[in-house]
């Protein structure tokens, strides 16, 4: 089943395209990868996806009872501010506003989720501590938390492992796998390649002369995917 | 004592009642104004509102008839002008210094010097029972605006990407957060003075900071904080015949020191025990 269909969409900012005649498909159940240089579109691609940048021609479409406002997003932890003073709980609890009717408060229903997706992610022991007083890779789970409680369905991470130490790299990846295993779409911006090699399925590569989306048997054979082996050190048998 | 002696006086009663929901709203909207870095947007409206009283007094018209549709108008211009890149604080700093020209400009034509002095410091005379509704109302209004939206407003603080591409309209809580700060400054700014009424929006929330980790209890704490500084203010100024606007600020001041330096030891006594 279809979430995201996007047929020879041009995307870019203010009628400047950074990406033109781009066609791809996000699956229920997929595990994309979205790799490529600085500067040739990937960010382009996140918020247009998101709905933050409408694209310059074409249309992504939502189906399968996806919503463009019910994506899990996971933003860099850079665009964070590391000293806001916030518990996990009330971070965790903010990513189900997008479906909050409610005056006053949450409900009990959204506060058992909550707590649901805490032990989920292994954090529930810190969900009274503040943001700040964390390490990089458990706020990394808060966030993923947060972006769970948006939707179930579609995670999309914008390069999650930044500035993670190697074994909370590793956490990380093995927990996002995980979440694939058991069903949910992930979408994962990344500069590093292990994800790509072990867990992704399909990749969306772009570069500044084009762009590669496709199985990820396919991708390693094709020219982009030898020059992105290469240049990360792995060479290709 | 020294309070039933306040009370006793139906214009400090007024003075006490408006102040303590100015106190409240005040830190409130603080805390997001703060986090969000908008602390100069605050500033800049206090100006606004002393150009706006001063043009007000020389028409002699009724001041806050003037200066809350002033304020208002300014609060979304403040907001458009810091959002732009690199910050806008420069042309916030022109639009401020402009301002209180005009209002200094204006109060001198009109001749009433005394005038100045209350504008730019406050003056607790100024609450008359007219005031007093508007303030009422005012403050109900920010209150329970606040309160509906108060985890709204928290996610738009916290994390606006994530909010936005959500389905949350940052837009409009930027909006909102600008509306109400307008609002409480006009109210607040006749009792301590333009010069002095952003302060009650940020040492609050930065006292709160010092000791409290989460939204809710830096909230909790914030709104405590004015209240007890607002009231150990306007208890000083009566007992020792000090500016009002003043001795509530200096109350916020002295607070702020004690709390950085309890935060301090705390973290320190942490580290020592960690």
């Amino acid at each position: 089943m279809n979430l995201i269909i996007g047929n020879d969409i041009t995307i870019g900012y203010e009628g400047e395209p950074v990406v033109s005649h781009l066609t791809f498909s996000v699956e229920s159940g997929d595990y994309i990868c979205i790799v490529g240089e600085n500067g040739s579109g990937k960010s382009t691609f996140v918020k247009s996806v998101l709905g933050l940048i409408p694209p310059l021609s074409g249309k992504i479409v939502f189906s399968g009872g996806l919503r463009q406002d019910s994506i899990g997003y996971l933003p860099q932890r850079s665009a964070i501010q590391q000293d806001f003073p916030s518990s996990v709980t009330e971070i965790v609890l903010s990513g189900c506003l997008n479906r909050h009717h409610r005056l006053f408060g949450y409900s009990r229903e959204e506060k058992a989720r909550c707590r649901t997706m805490l032990e989920r992610l292994g954090i529930a022991g810190l969900s009274s501590l503040s943001f700040q007083e964390l390490s990089g890779g458990q706020q990394q789970r808060v966030l993923l938390a947060r972006a769970m409680m948006a939707t179930e369905r579609l995670l999309l991470l914008d390069e999650p492992a930044t500035g993670l130490d190697p074994q909370a790299t590793a956490e990380l990846y093995s927990m996002i796998d995980s979440l694939n295993g058991s069903g949910i779409t992930v979408m994962m911006v990344t500069h590093d390649i292990h994800p790509a090699l072990n867990a992704a399925g399909k990749i969306l590569h772009f570069s500044h002369d084009g762009y590669f989306f496709g199985p990820k048997d396919e991708y390693f054979k094709s020219e982009k995917g030898m020059t992105f082996m290469k240049e990360a050190g792995h060479d290709h048998h | 004592m020294i309070i039933t002696e306040i009370l006793s006086y139906p214009f400090l009663s007024r003075a006490l009642f408006v102040g303590f929901l100015i106190s409240i709203s005040s830190s409130l909207l603080g805390v997001s104004l703060v986090l969000r870095r908008y602390s100069m947007i605050g500033d800049g409206l206090s100006h606004v509102g002393f150009g706006a009283l001063g043009i007000a007094s020389l028409l002699s018209l009724s001041p806050l008839y003037v200066t809350l549709p002033v304020v208002v108008v300014s609060a979304f211009l403040l907001l458009r002008l810091s959002q732009r890149k690199g910050g806008g604080d420069s042309a916030i700093a022109l639009l401020s210094s402009s301002a209180l020209a005009i209002g200094v400009a204006a109060v001198s034509i009109g001749g009433v010097n005394t005038d100045l002095n209350a504008f730019l410091f406050g003056s607790i005379l100024s609450v008359s029972r007219s005031d007093a509704l508007i303030s009422l109302a005012v403050s109900l209004v920010t209150l329970s605006a606040y309160l509906v939206f108060y985890h709204q407003i928290y996610a738009t603080t916290f994390d606006p990407a994530f909010a936005k591409a959500t389905g949350l309209r940052c837009e409009r809580y930027n909006n909102l957060l600008a509306l109400l700060t307008a609002l409480v400054i006009v109210v607040g700014m006749r009792m301590l003075g333009s010069m002095l009424i952003s302060s009650l929006l940020i040492f609050p929330s930065l006292s709160a900071m010092k000791v409290a980790r989460t939204y809710f209890r830096v909230s909790v704490i914030a709104a405590a904080e004015s209240v007890a500084a607002f009231l150990a203010g306007f208890i000083a100024s009566y007992a020792l015949s000090l500016p009002t606007g003043a001795s509530i600020v200096i109350a916020h001041m002295l607070i702020f020191i004690i709390l950085s330096a309890s935060g301090l030891i705390i973290r320190r006594i942490h580290s020592v025990i960690s």
